[in-house]
């Protein structure tokens, strides 16, 4: 299984080497991945449906607990099929729409990575590598999105669904961490068997919101849909493989996985259903103001997946069926329409709803396709859609007191839904061809062939349902914790209730599709409202963000040197200055200060004098050579307490300092006092202040006992080990050797540093 | 001593951190090597000031046998005064530098590839 999951991402490593073959002719060979594929999860079906169930564990960081587990079960496997099915068809497809294309081989690399990564996130049973896959289809998703990278509005989509879902991964995340942390596993299956302690921990609202959070974002949901039409900026193929079949089920499926652990309970039932009512009755209002037929497609898919969510929500054995059976009449009807747009698109150029009409004149195959796919879409007998539709209203009948009110919305968003289908499948091709249109051609086999396998599959599930009971709804439903051996699903149901109300929904949607006409009108109408839509909020949210972090980088990075050194000094003084206050012992051991001499008290006053006068002094010379004598009495000082080699150096190096201040010092402008009264008082504070603090913590450490082994080793063995006798010279020159052989180093470097700004000669031209 | 000393060094401290919040380069650098010196001297003085005992071992012993200043934290300052004269040889030079091609000597007239806008 881990190889079947693996296998998309070794074809796009391939494709890093082998791009430039498939751009060719062999575009159509990649087919043969998701094909094989679907074929290798088909072979499982007798025994997921005999209600076995197949796991498979591979260590991967064992002291995180975390495990490549992989568990194949109902509703894995509903996945499994559509992912390679319908990939199957999209990579088939594609090689012909894109036929040509300068990026061809990148487009199938992140189509490859795109179904390794959902194939990993439904059949991972560890929900931290369910976590790695999920956000794997993301960022797939932000390039197949932004593929078309040369257009402003393709990068901002694509941006946009990255941090919508993105943000959902983070959520699907932190819900990870903490059921891991309740239940001390972060394997799927087994937090099943911990399902009342999940429950009873303080916890599970958190938990509930966050894989909230994951499956709405990842979705659509209301408030989180916007992202969804955007991502239509993609190339067809994309469209109908990542943003209607699969990659936004993956939130459903999050969602049916957690049912049986997390489910059952108020909290989780009534916010999926009124989230889902909500999404599938706006998004399915939306479609009527759409002309673009992506456009309307994509509110009719925002729709539907709200219906799927609202199903969840239900709880009842009924919905269940319901929502896997809806999972896959979407999967069947809506991939087949995109893929017919996606044809009209290539040959006409346009995707307007109200310049499209006679095109089944010019392309007749691929109109069968969209009029059985609307037909589905419809819910019209035979077709697979009607059993679908038929369930949703036997689910929601059956469900307590808002039963009724809870029927309504789901007869006004499947009535919308029809509208939206025919619009799609039958619209652009019914009515009068127009001369424009006259030299639209069929396109490829590998292009309609696709839509028509599936159109006629979504019939023939229709006729003969028993197809897909035993083999997949049964285990699926089963799986979501409940029994499902007994379901049976048919065709006619005799006459009832539910066959009247799929009458009315039929022929109010057929009025409605008749009577009411799209327009550019209507779609700028409702532009006005997108001031106040989730959208736009999040987009100004965005901007906030990125303009108050433009505002506080420009108050710290502001580019000012002494702003930067006096907010470090600041909080220095701050937090030593807090803690030296609460600990200082303020007591001095005078007697242990070694006793005043008069040249000691000389040097000192000298020292002050000087150091007084290099910040006080108008002269740039005279503040050098105040700078001299400071270090003249550093060294004196030095001399003074047992330091001889210190003395030598120090005077040594003050020297040469002044020497080359010196020598520079003439070429310079004039010492000019740049900076106003109140900043040098402000900046005399924080100094002085600065400095006091170093004097008290200086006194503080000379009041604390001092031992020192590191000096009686070297005072040891200076002579015994290293034979010398100046103990600071053997330190520098053997103990420490390698150190001191860095600093030569150093000073080479500063040297040569140092020899070539002398020496470099910038002309006029280098300048600049 | 020791006292007297550690007032010294607060204000080699607070005259160094005072010089480089000046806009001027020179004071700029003339502040760090205030500042130098005065860790320099802290160093010194932390480690414990003996008079008259440099750590030298006596000509005809092979240990010390009386007192001595501690060699450990003198070897540190040796280190750091080579060190911080190549610091200041190079910033030195590189203000001359600096100084004949934007012909300034003011921090707040070289900070244009370090701000944001």
């Amino acid at each position: 299984m881990l190889t079947a999951i693996l296998t998309g991402f070794i074809f796009s490593l391939l494709l890093v080497v082998a791009g430039k073959y498939i751009k060719g002719k062999a575009a159509i060979l990649s087919a043969l991945v998701p094909l094989g594929l679907f074929i290798y999860f088909l072979q499982f079906t007798r025994q997921i449906s005999s209600g076995e169930i197949i796991t498979k564990t591979y260590e991967w960081v064992p002291s995180l607990g975390v495990n490549l587990g992989f568990t194949l079960d109902g509703i894995s496997l509903i996945f499994t099929l559509m992912i390679t099915g319908i990939g199957f068809l999209v990579f088939a497809y594609t090689a012909t729409y894109l036929k040509g294309h300068e990026y061809l081989d990148r487009f199938y690399g992140y189509l490859g990575i795109f179904m390794a990564a959902m194939l990993g996130v439904v059949l991972s049973d560890n929900i931290i590598s369910l976590f790695i896959f999920w956000e794997l289809t993301s960022i797939s998703s932000f390039f197949l999105i932004g593929f078309n990278n040369k257009e402003k509005a393709s990068r901002k989509s694509a941006v946009l669904a990255l941090s919508i879902t993105g943000i959902g991964g983070l959520l699907l995340l932190a819900g990870a961490l903490i059921l891991g942390n309740i239940t001390g596993t972060y394997s799927i299956s087994e937090m099943l068997l911990s399902k009342d302690l999940i429950a009873e921990s303080s916890h599970y609202i958190i938990i509930v919101i966050l894989i909230f959070g994951a499956a709405f974002t990842k979705s659509a949901q209301f408030p989180f849909h916007f992202w969804l039409p955007g991502a239509m900026k993609a190339p067809t193929p994309v469209s109908t493989y990542l943003h209607s079949a699969t990659m936004v089920k993956a939130g459903v499926y999050l969602l049916m996985r957690f049912t049986p652990s997390l489910g059952n309970t108020e909290l989780w039932n009534t916010t999926l259903i009124t989230v889902g009512a909500i999404t599938m009755v706006y998004a399915a209002i939306h479609t009527l103001f759409r002309t673009d037929l992506k456009g309307i497609l994509a509110y009719s898919t925002i729709a539907a997946l709200g219906i799927l969510v609202f199903l969840i929500g239900l709880g009842t054995r009924e919905a269940f069926v319901a929502a896997c059976v809806f999972i896959l009449v979407h999967a069947l009807y809506k991939a087949t329409l995109f893929l017919v747009t996606g044809i009209i698109d290539h040959e006409t150029g346009t995707r307007d709803v109200t310049r499209l009409s006679g095109l089944r004149k010019v392309l007749l195959p691929v109109a069968i396709a969209g009029f059985l796919a609307a037909i589905s879409n419809a819910g019209i007998p035979p077709s697979f859609g009607f059993i679908g539709k038929d369930l949703i209203y036997e689910a929601t009948l059956h469900f307590g007191n808002t039963g009724v009110l809870l029927t309504a919305l789901a007869i006004i968003t499947n009535i919308l839904l029809l509208y939206a289908g025919f619009l799609a499948g039958i619209k652009p091709f019914t009515g009068k061809l127009p001369q424009s249109f006259e030299k639209a051609h069929m396109p490829g086999f590998l292009m309609w062939i696709p839509p028509l396998i599936l159109a006629i599959l979504g019939i023939t599930i229709g006729v003969f349902p028993s197809i897909v009971q035993d083999s997949l709804i049964q285990p699926a439903v089963t799986a979501m914790g409940q029994n499902g051996s007994e379901i049976q699903i048919k065709l006619w149901h005799g006459f009832n209730l539910i066959l009247g109300l799929s009458a009315i929904t039929i022929g109010v949607g057929l009025l409605i599709y008749f009577l009411f006409k799209p327009s550019l009108k209507l779609e700028k109408g409702i532009a006005k409202f997108d001031k106040i839509a989730p959208k736009s909020i999040v987009e100004s949210i965005g901007y906030g963000f990125g303009q108050g972090s433009k505002k506080v980088t420009g108050l710290i990075q502001n580019g000012y040197l002494r702003y930067y050194v006096s907010v470090i000094i600041l909080f220095l003084v701050l937090l030593t200055g807090y803690t030296l206050l609460q600990n200082t012992k303020y007591v001095i051991d005078y007697d242990s200060f070694s006793e005043l001499t008069v040249y000691e008290v000389l040097t000192l006053l000298v020292m002050a004098v000087g150091i007084l006068y290099t910040v006080f002094t108008r002269s740039r010379l005279a503040a050098v050579a105040a700078m001299g004598v400071v270090g003249l009495a550093i060294s004196l000082i030095f001399v003074y307490y047992s330091a001889p080699d210190l003395a030598m150096t120090q005077f040594s190096i003050d020297t040469l300092t002044v020497i080359l201040f010196v020598l520079v010092l003439y070429r310079l402008p004039k010492y000019l006092k740049l900076s106003d009264r109140k900043a040098r008082i402000k900046d005399g504070i924080l100094s002085v202040v600065f400095g006091s603090l170093i004097t008290v913590l200086a006194l503080e450490v000379l009041g604390e006992p001092q031992g020192s082994q590191i000096t009686d080793f070297y005072a040891e063995n200076a002579y015994v080990l290293a034979k010398g006798k100046n103990v600071v010279n053997v330190i520098l020159v053997d103990f420490r050797g390698i150190d001191t052989f860095m600093e030569i180093a150093v000073l080479t470097i500063a040297a040569i540093g140092v020899f070539s700004l002398l020496k470099l000669r910038l002309t006029k031209k280098n300048r600049k | 001593m020791e006292f007297l000393l550690a007032i010294l060094i607060g204000l080699l401290y607070a005259s160094g951190l005072y010089m480089m919040l000046r806009r001027s380069l020179v004071k700029l650098i003339i502040g760090l090597i205030l500042l130098g010196n005065g860790a320099n001297l802290l160093i010194f003085l932390l480690g414990r000031i003996t008079k008259g005992k440099p750590p030298i071992i006596p000509e005809e012993s092979k240990f010390f046998l009386d007192a001595y200043a501690d060699p450990v934290p003198q070897a540190l300052i040796l280190t750091a005064i080579v060190i911080s004269f190549g610091l200041q040889s190079f910033a030195i030079v590189l203000i001359k530098r600096a100084y004949k091609v934007v012909k300034t000597d003011d921090l707040d007239q070289m900070n244009s590839t370090d701000e944001f806008s």
